[in-house]
């Protein structure tokens, strides 16, 4: 009941007209950005944030929430009508969707995809709205010690569940920390790892420069290379009476529905699953738990349900933890903790108790998002048709002038500039060689809160390790975070793998 | 693809070294009643970056003795010539930030970008060169009140100021 009450105030927050405004905005520009090939949520996040300076910080936190389910609706958008999935999330929405499409039904496949989208995003904000209060009470009793465990067991869950290659996700997380180093040491405030004794490291690596380079420049230069093609772009009309039939249709669904939401939701809590395994493990379910398995990959309604239902809700439970206990459960998420701690919001649980007129404000705008991502997305299909007809390359360059000039704006200088080219050309080879770069974004995001956490342990213990130990639920972790760690290596004693390359984000 | 991938081994091990030397400004070791020294997180964390670079380059090593080293190129021909144009541009347009400011750039990098790697027609590059610095202006500079860099064109902008602010 208090949730209720709190949520009831939270609205009253997001249905200000600013928040209301910036919500459809934000879910217009995502589902645009998530439709494109190449752009997902995530680049969409790193290339609008220096743009939403405009807005108070809780509008803009709103804004981006907003851009995050707008990109997860509008993924499915290119993996229907291009057959080419507008993020890796929505990878798996082509299996069903694409056949759909070649079969004339590209306006039940969007349907199927909006509606799925929708009730998994709705179901899911329902489980984050009454999860939410009870975690972030559990972290309350949180100090340094169990901070640290935290993030290491964040950590750890790349190495265990990520499906990289170990010694490259373990190498891409340590980078990761290092480059969080840069900059003067938290607690004694001297220098280090100042490169080429260049001022501008002074105040260390931000998160944004890196993700503007790495998902902004590099994903451009991939983009460059892997879609030189064209892809022939089905059209599709909707009508009301194909919504209406659409909407008939998809009453059978309704199990596929509950069940990819459940699953997506606590996929997504995970720091490395997320929405991208979600929506492959969802089709892989709902394909064994079908009665006709066989329609599957021929243009199953289902198959398009499944994983539209679980990246939605998986998106929404990375924001869980990021909300309660300051640890992103995905790249998007990292980023819009990077902006709330840029902003003087800082997750965790105090927010919820230092500010929970905001904290409940973007829970509740993650209802408003969904209503409107849902009609917006339906309304506008022919919109869509058209930007996906538009060459990639204005597309490309307008994402490029994007990153320059957003990359600046933040703290006005050209050295960010700079970084962001090296990134963006570093990411772009890491990744070709299947680095990933999701664990690296992640380590530079809560490398400061684990060295300051693992520092103010052991000065509070006056410099006994053992602290990290005796403290039973810093102890829990830590054990947790072995066995993740642990995982492979039981695995590959179990039957030798064969060197199979590993996926990227 | 097999030759980036020891490149790029040895690349971050080297990196990973630099990390380290540079690390034992601050002390890296246990200073007793507090805890790590300045320095020890970034330098044990690049150790372990360096053992991991080591692990990476041993297998590949290996890969190559044992003849399953992947064969394929790593990036195709085509796709090179247009990733370095890109790259380039990039670091032009920076470059000509310091010296010429952002509204003289990034025209010409919508220029060269939208001509030479989209190949449009020129009706729609000028369209594009034109009115994306001025939505630049009225967004960061009109708005958002930040100065974006304009090197030696800052006296040209003198009006503009002297009207919007």
């Amino acid at each position: 009941m208090e949730t209720l009450a709190l949520l009831a105030d939270g609205f009253a927050l997001s249905l200000s007209p600013l928040n209301l405004f910036v919500v459809v905005l934000g879910v217009t520009i995502g589902l645009f950005v998530g439709a494109m090939p190449g752009l997902g949520s995530v680049n969409g996040v790193a290339i609008l944030l220096p743009m939403t300076f405009l807005v108070p910080p809780a509008s803009a936190i709103i804004f981006l929430g907003a851009l995050y389910y707008g990109a997860m609706y509008g993924g499915a958008i290119s993996s229907i009508l291009l057959g080419i999935p507008g993020a890796s999330t929505a990878v798996a929405t082509t299996f069903d969707g694409r056949p759909m499409a070649q079969q004339g039904k590209a306006g039940l496949a969007l349907i199927a995809a909006a509606v799925g989208s929708f009730v998994g995003g709705t179901l899911s904000v329902i489980l984050f709205t009454i999860f939410a209060q009870p975690l972030a009470d559990v972290a309350l009793a949180f100090g340094p010690a169990e901070e640290f465990a935290l993030v290491l067991l964040a950590f750890t869950t790349f190495v265990g569940l990520g499906g990289d290659d170990i010694p490259k996700t373990i190498l891409m997380i340590v980078f990761g920390l290092v480059l969080s180093t840069v900059g003067l040491d938290l607690i004694s405030g001297q220098p280090r790892l100042i490169f080429f004794d260049l001022p501008g490291f002074y105040s260390g690596i931000s998160f944004l420069v890196l993700a503007i380079g790495v998902y902004g420049i590099g994903e451009i230069l991939w983009t460059l290379e892997t879609t030189r093609g064209k892809a022939p772009v089905t059209t599709a009309r909707i009508g009301l009476r194909d919504l209406w039939a659409g909407v008939r249709q998809l009453s059978h669904s309704v199990r596929t529905m509950t069940f990819g939401s459940v699953l997506g939701f606590f996929v997504g809590l995970l720091p490395a699953a997320g929405a991208t395994p979600a929506s492959l493990m969802a089709y892989g379910m709902a394909k064994t738990l079908s009665r006709k398995p066989e329609t599957f990959g021929k243009g199953a309604v289902d198959g398009v349900v499944a994983p539209e239902t679980a990246n939605n809700a998986a998106s929404t439970g990375s924001l869980m933890p990021m909300l309660t206990l300051g640890i992103p459960g995905s790249p998007t998420t990292a980023l819009l903790l990077g902006g709330m701690v840029m902003w003087g919001l800082m997750p965790g649980p105090m927010l919820f108790i230092e500010e929970p007129g905001f904290v409940w404000g973007l829970i509740s705008s993650l209802y408003t998002a969904n209503a409107f991502a849902v009609i917006i997305n339906l309304a506008l299909i022919p919109m869509f048709v058209w930007a996906l007809r538009m060459p990639l390359t204005i597309l490309c360059a307008m994402v490029i002038v994007l990153c320059i000039v957003g990359g600046y704006a933040p703290d006005q200088r050209l050295h960010d500039v700079w970084l962001i080219a090296v990134f963006g050309v570093g990411g772009y080879l890491l990744r070709k060689l299947n680095y990933p770069l999701a664990p690296l974004v992640l380590a530079l995001v809560l490398g400061p809160l684990m060295e300051k956490a693992f520092r103010q342990a052991l000065i509070s213990a006056q410099g006994d390790p053992m602290t990290f130990l005796e403290r039973p639920l810093s102890a829990s972790f830590l054990v947790l975070a072995a066995v993740f760690f642990l995982l492979p290596l039981l695995k590959g004693l179990r039957r030798r793998p064969a060197d199979a390359p590993g996926r990227t984000p | 693809m097999h030759r980036a991938e020891l490149l790029m081994a040895v690349a971050m091990m080297a990196l990973s070294v630099v990390f380290m030397v540079m690390a034992t400004d601050l002390p890296i070791g246990w200073v007793p009643g507090s805890g790590p020294g300045g320095g020890a997180f970034p330098f044990w964390l690049s150790l372990i970056m360096l053992v991991a670079g080591a692990v990476i380059l041993v297998r590949e090593l290996r890969a190559r003795q044992t003849g399953r080293a992947v064969r394929k190129p790593f990036i195709n021909r085509v796709a090179l010539l247009d990733i370095g144009l890109v790259c380039a541009a990039v670091v032009a347009t920076i470059g000509l930030m310091h010296v010429v400011g952002t509204y003289v750039a990034i025209p010409l990098f919508l220029v060269f970008y939208l001509r030479v790697i989209g190949r449009h027609g020129w009706s729609l590059i000028a369209a594009f060169a034109v009115v994306t610095p001025i939505v630049l202006f009225l967004f960061f500079e009109v708005t958002l009140r930040i100065l974006l860099p304009k090197g030696i064109t800052e006296p040209l902008f003198f009006p503009l100021y002297a009207f919007f602010f």
